[in-house]
């Protein structure tokens, strides 16, 4: 298999293009993956996020070609690699669980691409070496895998993913199995990676936070079908769907009906700002604000809104607190307060909450009508 | 405090007396193995190797030692290709009527071995098979085929099928990574259903007895057929190169199993 030594100048990032890609499980009615239509650029970190089952897997699986395309094509660089075996696709992997070769040291598991390669033995070494320093594990190239922390397995299995100059790694949730701490360091080491290599990332995860902090844009499924692809911020800031807007990010969200530029709730009217407005036009609508758009107090602006409410509980953050509110007429909602405005109130206080019109973005309301509770971040 | 420490020791002394109780009369055939005169007499009361001179000298004995030893390791060889191709094959599809080929493997487990050997002889008497060589690595493949299945499906189920996946998105063929990966992973269990699988034949006496020849028979037959007609206590010397032999290998087996399960 030839290699791509990354002549300088050169893109080192493969462009990955899925068209119409569809997958449908034996015996299940409907596809796992809908006609997912994706543009992934030349070196790109690109995040497919999700809840389970909602086809970022499959998608991710069906590029490394270890699941059939039932339809569709993928795109690298241009070339449809849809039916190469995967061991012809040249793509690095990452697994969650690590899946190195556990009667194989750190230093052989590593070399084990090379070796299909048939890449000669001192390169090997070579080669093998400069991985295991990329990623700070020089003097455990003699250990077996169950000699090693998960993090350190992980960080060979990055090592091993990278050494042979695939022009794409794909991470199918490569923290999931790490608890929080070491989660946040390979986070760091994982965009050191892909800044330092300058190759494609195509990431899987369900967890909002790791997509908002490490990606360049983040691709959103749901029901095997692509909600929205944007950056962190154009999705945080201008979701397009109450899906994407409670899926990534705290958020309020007022369900209701669109009628001459306001939302009526059936108990509260409110500013619906201009954000979104086009995409919801009339009839159902949600209208979301983040918890850190709201404050605690009557809004000056008279395009602002203001509810009554009560406070329900005051979670201490260190940097902020979270105030969670239920308004008078129904609803729980929550402000993030940093201002410390909020540091008199307490549980069964009466407040006043408000926001400024443009801070609200109005969504299509494409959910049944429950009131969201505030969503724990990073549920699993 | 002091009534579970007795209860404690009780336990221990009675697991001893069972575990005596289940070897003892087996390893009688040591000490009579190296015994001075013509008879089973216990304790014996002079000591010699005069009936390990007989068994490894004469060559009826010696015979019947070979041709235990080569049909044992053919069916190794053919009872453990085929056993693991069949444990691949039940671990790895599913298709109607799985279960009950799954059954069918433990079938020769299960089935009275005095009804196997009816059946094989019946049979094999229509085949033309009866105390011949073929006949024999048949009929033991598919007494010894279950212990390679069972051992080599345990492995299966403890293989993670990642690893096939990461080693083709690394670059390895299927061929490649059966061989760099999953082979070397589930080797420990394929090693203890060649080791159970040679044992098997080894030890079998009771298709043998139907299915042998005058000029084709196994150790076991021998040692049976010498029983049955002299008085030869020879036939401890056999014993104890059988038992010796069996009990090795399947302590290979035990410790083949366990590393497996440290892997």
């Amino acid at each position: 298999m030839p290699e791509t030594p990354n002549a300088p100048g050169a893109p080192a990032g493969a462009s990955i293009e899925a068209e119409a890609l569809t997958k449908v499980y034996k015996g299940s009615a409907l596809p796992a993956v809908d006609a997912v239509d994706l543009t992934i650029h030349a070196g790109e970190f690109m995040t497919l996020l999700g809840p389970s089952g909602s086809g970022k897997t499959t998608t991710l699986n069906m590029i490394a070609g270890f699941e059939e395309v039932t339809s569709g094509r993928i795109l690298l660089d241009g070339d449809d690699i849809a039916r190469l075996p995967p061991y012809r696709r040249n793509l690095g992997m990452v697994f969650q669980n690590y899946a190195l070769f556990p009667h194989m040291t750190a230093a052989e598991n590593i070399a084990f691409p090379l070796r299909q390669r048939k890449v000669g033995r001192p390169e090997i070494d070579r080669r093998v070496r400069e991985a295991l320093e990329l990623v700070h594990l020089g003097e455990h190239a003699d250990r077996m895998p169950t000699q090693l922390s998960g993090g350190q397995q992980q960080r060979v299995a990055l090592a091993r993913a990278v050494v042979f100059a695939p022009r794409a790694l794909l991470l199918d949730e490569p923290l999931g199995a790490l608890d929080k701490k070491l989660r946040e360091s390979l986070q760091l080491e994982i965009a050191r990676l892909h800044t330092e290599l300058g190759i494609t990332f195509v990431f899987v995860t369900h967890d909002q936070e790791e997509a908002l902090a490490l990606s360049d844009r983040i691709a959103v499924f749901r029901d095997g079908r692509i909600e929205q692809v944007g950056t962190p911020a154009e999705l945080y800031e201008r979701p397009v769907s109450r899906f994407v807007a409670t899926f990534l990010g705290d958020s309020n969200v007022f369900a209701g009906t669109v009628r001459d530029g306001r939302l009526d709730t059936g108990w509260c009217s409110l500013t619906t700002g201009t954000a979104g407005a086009s995409a919801a036009g009339t009839g159902p609508a949600a209208l979301v604000v983040r918890p850190e758009n709201l404050r605690l107090g009557v809004a000056a602006d008279p395009g602002a809104n203001t509810l009554s409410a009560t406070v329900t509980d005051v979670v201490y953050q260190g940097a902020f607190r979270r105030v969670l509110v239920r308004f008078d007429g129904g609803g729980a909602g929550q402000v993030r307060d940093t201002a410390g405005t909020g540091g008199a109130v307490a549980a069964g206080d009466r407040v006043e909450v408000g926001w400024a019109a443009e801070a609200g973005v109005l969504v299509p309301d494409d959910e049944p009508a429950a009131t969201p509770e505030p969503e724990p971040a990073a549920a699993r | 405090m002091r009534s579970a420490r007795t209860l404690r020791r009780g336990l221990a002394v009675f697991g001893v007396l069972v575990g005596l109780w289940l070897v003892v009369p087996t390893l009688i055939v040591v000490p009579i193995s190296f015994s001075g005169e013509d008879s089973f007499a216990f304790p014996p009361s002079s000591w010699s190797l005069r009936h390990y001179t007989t068994f490894f000298t004469e060559s009826s004995w010696l015979t019947s030692l070979l041709v235990s030893l080569q049909l044992a390791l053919i069916v190794t060889v053919v009872a453990t290709v085929l056993g693991t191709m069949a444990a691949f094959a039940l671990a790895r599809t599913s298709f109607v009527g799985k279960g009950t080929v799954d059954g069918l493997f433990l079938a020769p487990l299960i089935v009275p071995g005095i009804v196997v050997a009816v059946a094989m002889y019946a049979a094999f008497l229509g085949w033309g098979l009866v105390g011949t060589p073929v006949g024999f690595v048949a009929a033991h493949s598919v007494l010894a085929l279950p212990f390679v299945t069972v051992n080599v499906t345990a492995a299966l189920a403890g293989f993670d099928r990642t690893l096939e996946r990461a080693a083709a998105g690394l670059g390895a063929s299927s061929f490649t990574t059966f061989r760099s990966v999953t082979f070397p992973l589930i080797r420990p269990g394929i090693l203890a259903g060649a080791l159970f699988a040679f044992v098997t034949s080894f030890d079998e006496v009771v298709v043998s007895l139907f299915i042998q020849s005058p000029n084709l028979q196994t150790l076991p037959v021998r040692m049976f057929n010498s029983v049955t007609n002299e008085v030869d206590p020879t036939i401890a010397a056999a014993s104890t190169v059988v038992l010796v032999i069996s009990t090795a290998l399947l302590g290979l087996a035990s410790i083949s199993r366990r590393n497996r399960r440290h892997a």
